[in-house]
């Protein structure tokens, strides 16, 4: 940890600002997926071919889909962990619901769509003014949603849809110059990430952010949090429901698909660099993760890694790329306050006021004492503000009394 | 939700007028909660001809309580102080098959295999604990992967059931004092430890210090790693207590009762159930109990009434998104005086000061 803060500098000013980024946190996702796209190559010199490549991205795209709704509610400072069952409902709904009738696929599929809507409206609704932590109100809906669609099928796989519906997920524009097949999917994932880049930058997409990092000055700088929050249980819900539509074809109809699919997405996103708590990150960055762990575990299948040690793999990347980010935010949070102590701490202490711990503790342990007074002296700088004083001695004060007290 | 800036006006303005309505939202709601779901559910098992109070139906419905209460006391541990434990099934799991694959059916090795799979436990547990503390990973984050881990680790290594528990260890399982199941005694004894440890230890009161603002906390002289990794360790302790308990009702070790039994999820949502906050800070072990006892009224009632599996789960989905919102559409604006009625924290005023002085030097 202590070793990363010496280099960080020194690799910033040579390799200047694109480094920087594929460094940081932020950009980690791209280096790692970089990394891995080589290694598989490496292992499997075919999986460079475009047409293998494509299917690799049609393979990632039901994942990346849903990791993208997650980003949405994660950066809102929300989880959704209904997403899953979101899936497995739609695919189920539509097993059952189109059969083997092509003309039911319109309507059926608009019903989807509502059906996915509703759900994220009940999600957030219930977040934003029954006040419930939306990890309480989403896994109730996972239980609900789940234990109802295995009432309505029986517990068993029931149901398929026509052909012309499983195209989606499975077929694509054949016949192209260069690779071949540009299958649905892979076509629907980047009218979906561009929608969300798009949705991203739009102010709407800046206030889910604002009201991520501060729900409180979000509220009063005017932002109407309850329909902020409820959209993006919708948004969440609905690109669960896209997902299930792709993996109909892809993977066909059974209560068991889209299991789990709540965790992957949220480590696809947190993989990306997004903070859980809201705030920070980059949708990109997200769909990027969900593009690293499919690869990893690629790379896992070429490299004749066992399955069953695909969760261990798993769980270790997830821990190693969050700590990463973890330790590096914090490394940076410092050597930009040494850089520029004028400008930076105005802007760096103020909107992060728990990550603002990190930088202390790290050097206080280690043998860092040049870099610890920086932070900690500028700790209660804050306080005198407009904006932090009350809090802090309240609660001191609170704790003290019980303390006293009894 | 509301951050600290928020509540700061309203809390500093009127800190007396306050605790007169606090008292309502502590544990006490959550008694009168399972009171009304026990009423519920006793006309609602009356109305199909049987009897909710006979020993044998209270037997289940403690039975039912034990495993998940002992998951979830660590949980609230966890919890309280902000963090999250989602690796709980797989320790549960893996503390049965070590169980019952050191015990080999011979009861000599009982207490051997009993401290080794609390080690490992405790190991597991303080894994999280320097995860979530030192690289400061989410703990929602850090469990998850230490759970894949051990998750890899089980599926690779066992095929299925494993090992054999002596029929001494099985009666641990097996029998009651009357209607009241040992095991059951076991979790209340650990429950009441654990109540006990929060209100009169250091890190038991440092605990809700750190969970209710770490920034705080750490300003006020507290060591802020230590109460989130001790939590850490004692939540993967008692999910081996759990584990160790289903080894004992099912003779074996199994890798997958602890992900059949949704411990992870299960043991949250009766935690937040009982009245901790999520966010942690806030919350006590005897509320987790009674949202354990929730949990296992609204299953024991759905059984008899042999509704079907699958809609059990739309039940306890709604039941527990319901439930929340009772409490907290009562006690949100109320979440500040963190200790409430101030039961506990008599002892840790010197050693705190001690603390202070290290950091201020």
């Amino acid at each position: 940890m202590t070793a990363v803060t010496p280099e960080r500098p020194s690799a910033g000013r040579r390799l200047a600002g694109f480094a920087r980024l594929l460094v940081s946190p932020r950009g980690a996702v791209f280096l790692l997926l970089a990394v891995l796209l080589i290694a598989i190559t490496a292992l499997n010199p075919s999986f460079a071919e475009p047409g293998q490549f494509i299917r690799f991205i049609q393979r990632v795209a039901p994942v990346a889909i849903v990791a993208i709704g997650q980003y949405f509610v994660i950066v809102g400072g929300e989880f959704d962990l209904s997403m899953g069952s979101v899936v497995t409902a739609q695919v189920v709904i539509a097993g059952n619901l189109i059969g083997q009738d092509d003309a039911r696929s319109v309507p059926v599929l608009a019903l989807m769509l509502a059906f996915g809507a509703l759900v994220g409206l009940v999600n957030g609704l219930i977040v934003s003014f029954l006040k419930v932590p939306s990890f309480i109100v989403t896994l109730g809906m996972m239980l609900a949603l789940l234990g109802a669609t295995l009432y309505w099928t029986g517990g068993a796989a029931t149901g398929n849809p026509a052909d012309g519906f499983r195209q989606i997920g499975r077929g694509g524009i054949g016949d192209l110059p260069v690779i071949g097949v540009l299958p649905w999917s892979v076509l629907i994932l980047a009218v979906v990430l561009a929608a969300a880049i798009w949705f991203a930058r739009r102010p709407f997409g800046r206030t889910i952010i604002a009201l991520g990092d501060n729900p409180v000055t979000a509220r009063y700088s005017g932002t109407r949090t309850w329909w902020v929050k409820t959209s993006t249980f919708v948004l969440s819900s609905l690109s669960a429901t896209v997902a299930g539509v792709l993996l109909v074809g892809y993977a066909g109809v059974h209560p068991s698909v889209g299991r789990g699919y709540e965790f992957t997405a949220i480590t696809a996103v947190v993989l990306g660099g997004v903070v859980l708590g809201g705030g920070r990150g980059w949708v990109v960055a997200a769909a990027a993760g969900a593009f690293a762990l499919e690869a990893l575990f690629t790379l896992l299948n070429f490299a004749g890694v066992p399955s069953t040690y695909r969760d261990a793999v798993q769980g270790a990347i997830i821990i190693l790329a969050v700590a990463y980010a973890a330790t590096t935010v914090s490394a940076r949070r410092r050597g930009r306050a040494l850089e520029a102590p004028a400008d930076a701490p105005s802007p760096d202490t103020e909107p992060s006021p728990d990550t603002e711990p990190s930088p202390d503790t790290t050097p206080a342990t280690g043998p860092a004492p040049e870099t610890s007074p920086a932070p900690t002296a500028k700790e209660p700088d804050p306080s005198p503000d407009p904006a932090r004083p009350a809090p802090i001695p309240s609660t001191q004060r609170a704790d003290n009394e019980t303390k006293g007290g009894s | 939700m509301s951050g600290p800036a928020g509540n700061a006006t309203p809390t500093s303005a009127t800190p007396t007028a306050r605790p007169r309505r606090r008292p309502l939202d502590a544990s006490l709601i959550v008694g009168i909660a399972l009171v009304a779901v026990i009423v519920i559910g006793a006309v609602l098992v009356a109305s199909v001809g049987r009897n909710f109070f006979s020993p044998g139906n209270i037997r289940d419905i403690l039975t039912g309580m034990s495993v998940l209460g002992f998951v979830a006391i660590g949980q609230t541990l966890v919890i309280l102080c902000a963090s999250l434990d989602l690796s709980v099934p797989y320790v549960v799991s893996l503390s049965s098959l070590i169980a019952a694959d050191l015990m080999a059916g011979d009861p000599a090795n009982i207490p051997l295999a009993v401290l080794a799979v609390l080690a490992v436990a405790a190991l597991i547990g303080l894994a999280n604990g320097l995860i979530v503390t030192e690289l400061r990973v989410n703990g929602f984050i850090a469990t998850l992967g230490t759970g894949l881990i051990i998750k890899g680790y089980l599926d690779s290594s066992y095929k299925g059931t494993s090992g054999d528990v002596p029929w001494e260890f099985q009666l641990i399982g097996a029998t009651g004092l009357g209607p009241v199941p040992v095991s059951t005694l076991i979790m209340l004894a650990v429950a009441l430890g654990g109540a006990f440890f929060l209100a009169r230890t250091r890190t038991g009161n440092h605990m809700f210090a750190v969970g209710g603002n770490e920034q705080v906390a750490r300003l006020s002289g507290i060591r802020t790693a230590r109460p989130l990794i001790v939590a850490h360790v004692l939540c993967s302790v008692t999910a081996a207590l759990a584990g160790l308990l289903l080894a004992s009702r099912l003779g074996v070790g199994s890798p997958t009762v602890g992900t059949q039994g949704g411990y992870d999820l299960l043991s949250i949502a009766a935690v937040v159930l009982g009245g901790t906050l999520l966010l942690g800070g806030r919350g006590s072990v005897w509320g987790t109990i009674g949202g354990v006892a929730i949990f296992a009224v609204v299953d024991n009632v759905m059984s008899v009434m042999q509704v079907n599996p699958f809609l059990k789960d739309v039940v306890r989905g709604t039941v527990i998104v319901a439930a929340v919102a009772v409490y907290t559409s009562r006690s949100l604006d109320r979440r500040r005086p963190r200790f409430g009625g101030g039961s506990g924290a008599t002892t840790a005023a010197s050693p705190q000061r001690g603390d202070r002085e290290e950091v201020q030097a």
